[in-house]
């Protein structure tokens, strides 16, 4: 009996090797244990029943191609979607033996931070189902989480791995902007969009890392990474780790996450980690204005591509023009269609310098400021989450208390730059996520203080109701 | 910030999309709402700060120009909502209306 709520990918990698248990069983056991616990989480929007492959299952969020399954990136202008190939990351799964298991939920076009977005329904929190799994990939995270999937992978445009595996108290990966190919990913804004994976422990999210990475010759703006290094033992010796005043003391913060964090950190010092303050004064105060500037704008150009013309939903129209305009109101949920028009807004004639330009400046300011943090620390924390999980249609009438969501994990994004959330500790009973922040391919490091922190903690990533 | 009706009605043309009543009235205030947190990016001076528009420092990437086998058409053409003669079927166009 395979208890797939406890084990790790690495386990069951091991038991596949071993011959312990063939692929097709491990599938076979995630199948049936997403036919008890899917109805009540709605973290897939759809199932695999038969494996293809020789080694352990993986879910994909709904935003990554996968040939011959639908595809619907959380909207119904794809619904019945059948996408004609695979992404690369995809692709890069088969080829390491994987099986897909599933398509997980997410906000429509990975825009949101609840998964309430989605046109197919919200995905709910493992640990408390009447609460948001994060998002956009609570599917992905919530999956992990529930045993549902060993691991998976996930996509991050300014939170959207992150900030889910904070919620569902596991770990995630938002690679370096360029490590992973977004060739067959949908597109929500290219100069932010990065995919990477989810997992029940670091060491996991390092070898599921190592798949998906490396350059690709379908993505120009892929480069070549340097080799992953497994991340073994406790010892942070040596590492120097930067506290930004403004990411660990901003408004909205709760007690309980601060207090679990803090404890983390000293922990970090403990384990022999030089522990020091530093500031980042106007990338968390302007970060969430930049993001919402550049982020739609690149989403007003990449969702133009659904007109109903090639595929996807088409509604009736007696012109060109009408049909275009009618899919399009009808396909898109409202957050798409706010984004989208905001983007427009910000690059219309005699707005562009004051919205647009001006937020492409404040990303150097962004960048520089973190380029001088890394100058005396090798990485950077912070709560990932201003928040545990919130109840559902908690924030759902207003979008601007949703942004909040990603406060702290944004600034980073914006700078391309790489982040791990790892699992500290509870508030209220729910999942308190730190996020470990490194210069450009220093995902290494940031596996190293992960791993130690996972270690020295002994976080139970397993929800108490599922024990 | 306040966005008003109109200037609502062009971006919704601008991006191609066709707005109900209730949605225009519900669009108004939320966008402005937003547009008003996003303006705080003005208070800044960055007259002497280039923008970024790529976060990696990367210069044009070029490959071989190797033929390779296109997508079967009628893969491509499957999951299309109209088809006629390999060719993607659209409503007629404006242009074509008024000639």
């Amino acid at each position: 009996m395979i208890d797939t709520v406890r084990l790790t990918a690495e386990e069951g990698l091991a038991l596949v090797e071993r011959g312990e248990v063939s692929a097709g069983e491990l599938h076979r056991a995630y199948l049936d244990a997403i036919a008890d616990r899917n109805p009540e989480l709605h973290a897939y929007l759809r199932v695999v029943e038969e494996p293809e492959g020789t080694s352990i299952p993986i879910a994909l969020k709904d935003v990554i191609l996968t040939r011959g399954v639908e595809t619907t990136a959380g909207s119904k202008i794809l619904e019945g979607y059948l996408p004609i190939y695979d992404a690369t990351v995809t692709r890069r799964c088969k080829d390491a033996g994987l099986t897909l298991l599933g398509k997980t939920n997410t906000d429509e076009f990975a825009m949101g931070s609840s998964t309430e977005n989605s046109a197919y329904g919200p995905t709910h929190n493992p640990w408390d189902p009447t609460r948001v799994p994060g998002g956009s990939g609570g599917g992905s995270a919530a999956a992990v989480t529930a045993g549902l999937a060993p691991w998976a992978l996930g996509s991050d445009t300014g939170g959207s791995i992150k900030q889910p595996s904070a919620l569902c108290g596991n770990v995630g990966l938002r690679p370096t902007y360029g490590t992973v190919s977004r060739y067959g990913v949908v597109a929500f804004a290219s100069s932010l969009d990065q995919v990477g994976p989810v997992a029940r422990t670091v060491r996991d999210c390092a070898l599921l890392y190592r798949i998906i990475s490396g350059r690709d010759t379908c993505d120009s703006t892929t480069v070549d990474v340097p080799e992953v290094v497994l991340p073994d033992g406790e010892s942070l010796e040596g590492v120097r780790i930067g506290v930004p005043k403004e990411m660990n003391e901003a408004d909205g913060i709760e007690p309980g996450v601060s207090e679990a964090v803090r404890r983390a950190i000293d922990l970090a010092a403990e384990l022999g980690a030089e522990v020091g303050e530093c500031e980042l004064p106007r990338s968390v105060d302007y970060g969430l204005a930049c993001y919402y500037l550049v982020a739609p704008a690149e989403a007003s150009s990449n969702l133009a591509r659904y007109d109903g013309v090639r595929y996807g939903l088409r509604a009736g129209g007696e012109s060109y023009d009408e049909m275009v305009e009618g899919t399009r109101d009808a396909g898109f949920g409202d957050e798409p269609k706010r984004r989208i028009m905001l983007g427009a807004y910000a690059l219309s004639a005699g707005y562009y310098d004051a919205y647009y330009g001006q937020a492409q400046k404040v990303r150097t300011v962004i960048a520089r400021e973190h380029a001088a943090a890394f100058e005396r620390f090798d990485v950077l924390v912070s709560p990932t989450s201003p928040t545990v999980a919130f109840p559902l249609g908690a924030k759902t009438q207003d979008p601007l208390a949703m942004y909040l969501s990603d406060l702290l994990t944004i600034p980073s994004c914006m700078a391309g730059l790489p982040g791990l959330n790892v699992p500290v500790g509870l508030s209220e009973g729910l999942p308190v996520g730190l996020q470990v922040i490194g210069p450009q391919f220093a995902e290494n490091t940031l596996f190293r203080v992960g791993h130690a922190l996972e270690r020295a903690i002994g976080f139970d990533v397993v929800p108490e109701r599922l024990r | 910030m306040a966005i008003d009706r109109e200037q609502v009605l062009h971006v919704a043309r601008l991006a191609r999309l066709d707005l109900t009543e209730e949605e225009v009235e519900r669009f108004s205030q939320q966008l402005g709402a937003i547009l008003e947190a996003v303006s705080k990016v003005a208070e800044l001076e960055l007259d002497d700060v280039p923008p970024t528009s790529h976060p990696l420092d990367v210069v044009n990437v070029w490959r071989e120009d190797e033929p390779r086998p296109s997508w079967p058409l009628e893969e491509v053409f499957g999951g299309a909502p109209e088809v006629e003669d390999e060719m993607f079927r659209v409503p007629p166009t404006a242009a074509v209306q008024d000639a």
